[in-house]
């Protein structure tokens, strides 16, 4: 696996790939089931749950439909607490100026609290080409990046390693870093989070420039949140003289206020704990730190601009759809080919990155079952499925020009049949013939005694070779109605 | 046109067909509490997210916080902290590698919340700067139960944006490694909490 998601396989092809690594399923099974039932434990506590998701969600509308008003407003919130704005259009332009904000300070390296937006624009590779090393703190961000690997998780982007494989990451990648791992290093993962505990710790103390991400903008005050577990982000955020934060715009919150309804689906939702174990909340620049905050569109413009889509743009990055998503379940984070994976990632990067661009974007709104599962548990209420099937619509549209395919000539011929009455009535009888002799040849009989088909030539064997085709009946209802049911 | 101007004009022609009627926001969530005493709820989830805690008088926490401390020599201080304390350093703006070299840090807090078992610091008197109650490897924090708050509604409207603040919930933890939790990686790895009742 190289560090890059760039030229990534579509769907399909990547999930078949991951599908045949046995080791990854028994890792994403475990590490799945495991916080599933930790969010279900600790949402069930809280009686107001589904009042929360409701304000979450509606809080946010009104901050999507007003987003203009809200960007002045926390520019200028920002600006009188003693920030510089920085605004972005895309990754390149955020890149530059984080870039260029290092060089001024003359830091030839930087340490980074986890953040999906500088994941997003591809920050360290950029950093790494002006000379300037990004230095990943967050435990799992840790293990991805000594392993030249790919996050496949938004919460825990290591998820598809288990204790095994990070020691062996710890043992030959740590000494090219800074201080190699501790000798005898076992895989227990308090020993393991001891050694990058030791390794990070050089790295905090002796950093002047900082990277963050932020989880909530507050619009009112200019307050930016992050929540974090293991203490790197305080470190980031507390010891370097300079912080320059990355926050997408569609991370504002109107008011300070707000912050009770999504300091209480958030973490629930994320690592299903009751709160995560440390929150940072400042405004502007504190205790004497040179702060920089860069506000990035990147596409969420884009994604604003589609009606149905724009939802998507509620997200908290919590991750909890992931969690229960069959198909992500099975396949991992790395199929989807972005740093957004499942559920919201098959939405999310169609709606940054538009559609009929490149395949791999368009086979994201078909990586699913639609069985609604993210929905249920998003605590914003995104609908998820609603997305995908509208998003399915877009790609089919996007690809209407040139020589029709295969599965749109036969749905324009079923479309034919179906809409007259007599050439159903054909189809039925013909369907009737073929089902009294298959009946006989179907060796493999269904639950319920319907027998089943075994494998089609081709192309039905594209469809027969995951499924059980059911023999036809031997008499359509209407055929049975005429003989029977007037009686 | 500049990147500013480019980005809220994307904003508006974005919007421009767009409903923009305001969404009401439910806000009953704001008057639930949990049932019970709210000092019990906080000490037991405290101690559920691996915190120590010694439940003590106002007469009893010198001595809480000497045994708290244990073998610790070099103990950062800070301002408006009103106890005295074995091995007091104050803080004199240490570097971050002047604090690595302390043992362990007292503070006090803004409040706490009982339904999270989080501790806030605002960093105003007695409670530091925000390196300090970060880099030293063990944290007392002293509490007293009026300060505790049932839920994180009460918490936010009792705090001020105008202040910097460090919502802390257990000692620091990792679940990075196959969904296990691990408690102690680059903060305090021992949070202990000393609360006080009149």
């Amino acid at each position: 696996m190289s560090g890059t998601f760039v030229g990534m396989p579509a769907f399909p092809a990547a999930a078949r790939e991951a599908l045949s690594d046995a080791q990854l399923r028994r890792n994403l099974a475990h590490a799945t089931s495991t916080i599933r039932a930790k969010r279900a434990a600790v949402v069930g506590e809280v009686d107001e749950w589904e009042e929360l998701r409701l304000a979450g969600a509606a809080i946010k509308d009104n901050v999507l439909h007003h987003l203009d008003e809200h960007l002045l407003r926390l520019e200028r919130s920002l600006t009188e607490r003693g920030a510089t704005v920085h605004w972005a259009r895309d990754a390149a332009e955020a890149c530059e100026i984080v870039a260029s904000i290092a060089r001024q300070h003359d830091a030839d390296e930087v340490v980074k609290v986890k953040s999906m937006a500088t994941q997003e624009i591809g920050l360290n590779e950029a950093l790494a080409a002006h000379g300037i090393t990004a230095w990943e703190t967050d435990l799992a961000e840790l293990i991805v990046q000594l392993g030249d690997d790919l996050p496949s998780h938004i919460l825990v982007p290591a998820i598809h390693r288990n204790r095994a494989e990070i020691r062996e990451i710890f043992r030959e990648r740590m000494a090219a870093a800074g201080r190699p791992a501790p000798e005898n290093l076992s895989d227990v993962p308090r020993e393991l989070a001891a050694a990058a505990r030791l390794h990070l710790r050089e790295k905090f103390l002796r950093a002047k420039v900082a990277v963050s991400g932020a989880n909530f903008a507050i619009a009112e005050t200019g307050t930016l949140v992050v929540v974090e577990s293991e203490g790197n982000g305080r470190m980031c955020l507390t010891l370097p003289e300079v912080l320059v934060s990355v926050v997408g715009i569609e991370k504002i919150l109107p008011a300070w206020s707000d912050l009770d309804v999504f300091l209480q689906l958030l973490p629930r939702s994320s690592t299903g704990e009751r709160m995560n174990p440390y929150t940072s909340m400042w405004s502007g620049g504190t205790e004497g730190q040179e702060a920089h905050v860069v506000l990035l569109d990147n596409g969420r413009t884009r994604a604003l601009a589609d009606e149905v889509g724009r939802q998507a743009l509620r997200c908290i990055r919590c991750s909890a759809c992931l969690n229960v998503c069959p198909v992500y379940e099975r396949t991992g984070g790395h199929a989807y080919g972005s740093v957004y994976p499942g559920p919201i990632g098959a939405i999310l990067n169609p709606l940054l990155r538009g559609v009929g661009v490149d395949e791999q974007t368009d086979s994201l709104p078909y990586a699913s079952s639609l069985c609604g599962a993210c929905f249920e548990v998003c605590p914003v209420r995104i609908d998820i499925p609603e997305v995908l099937v509208h998003l399915r619509s877009q790609v089919v549209d996007a690809h209407r020009a040139g020589p029709p395919k295969g599965e749109a000539v036969a749905m324009k011929s079923a479309a034919w049949v179906l809409s007259g009455a007599r050439r159903l009535s054909w189809a039925e009888r013909g369907m009737g013939v073929a089902g009294r002799v298959l009946n006989r040849l179907g060796r493999k009989v269904m639950p319920g005694g319907r027998r089943a088909l075994g494998r089609l030539p081709w192309p039905g064997s594209l469809w027969s070779n995951a499924r059980d085709v059911p023999a036809p009946p031997a008499e359509s209802f209407r055929a049975r109605w005429r003989r029977e049911g007037r009686r | 046109m500049s990147a500013r101007e480019e980005i809220l004009g994307r904003v508006r022609s974005a919007l421009a067909s767009a409903d923009r009627t305001e969404s009401p926001v439910p806000r009953d969530y704001r008057t639930a509490v949990p049932p019970g005493d709210i000092v019990a709820l906080f000490a037991e989830r405290l101690v559920d997210y691996r915190a120590e805690l010694t439940r003590c008088t106002p007469d009893s926490v010198p001595a809480a916080l000497a045994a708290a401390l244990g073998p610790a020599s070099a103990v950062l201080v800070p301002d408006g902290f009103p106890w005295q304390v074995p091995g007091a350093v104050a803080d004199t703006g240490q570097t971050p590698v002047e604090l690595d070299r302390l043992d362990a840090v007292v503070t006090l807090a803004a409040l706490a919340i009982a339904t999270t078992g989080t501790i806030v610091l605002d960093h105003g008197p007695g409670q530091g700067r925000r390196a300090v109650s970060l880099v030293p490897d063990l944290h007392v924090c002293v509490l007293r139960t009026d300060q505790i708050v049932p839920g994180v509604p009460q918490a936010v409207a009792a705090l001020s944006p105008d202040r910097p603040q460090t919502w802390i919930s257990g000692p620091s933890a990792t679940s990075d490694i196959e969904l296990d939790r691990v408690e102690g990686v680059h903060g305090p790895r021992t949070l202990h909490v000393l609360l006080v009742s009149p």
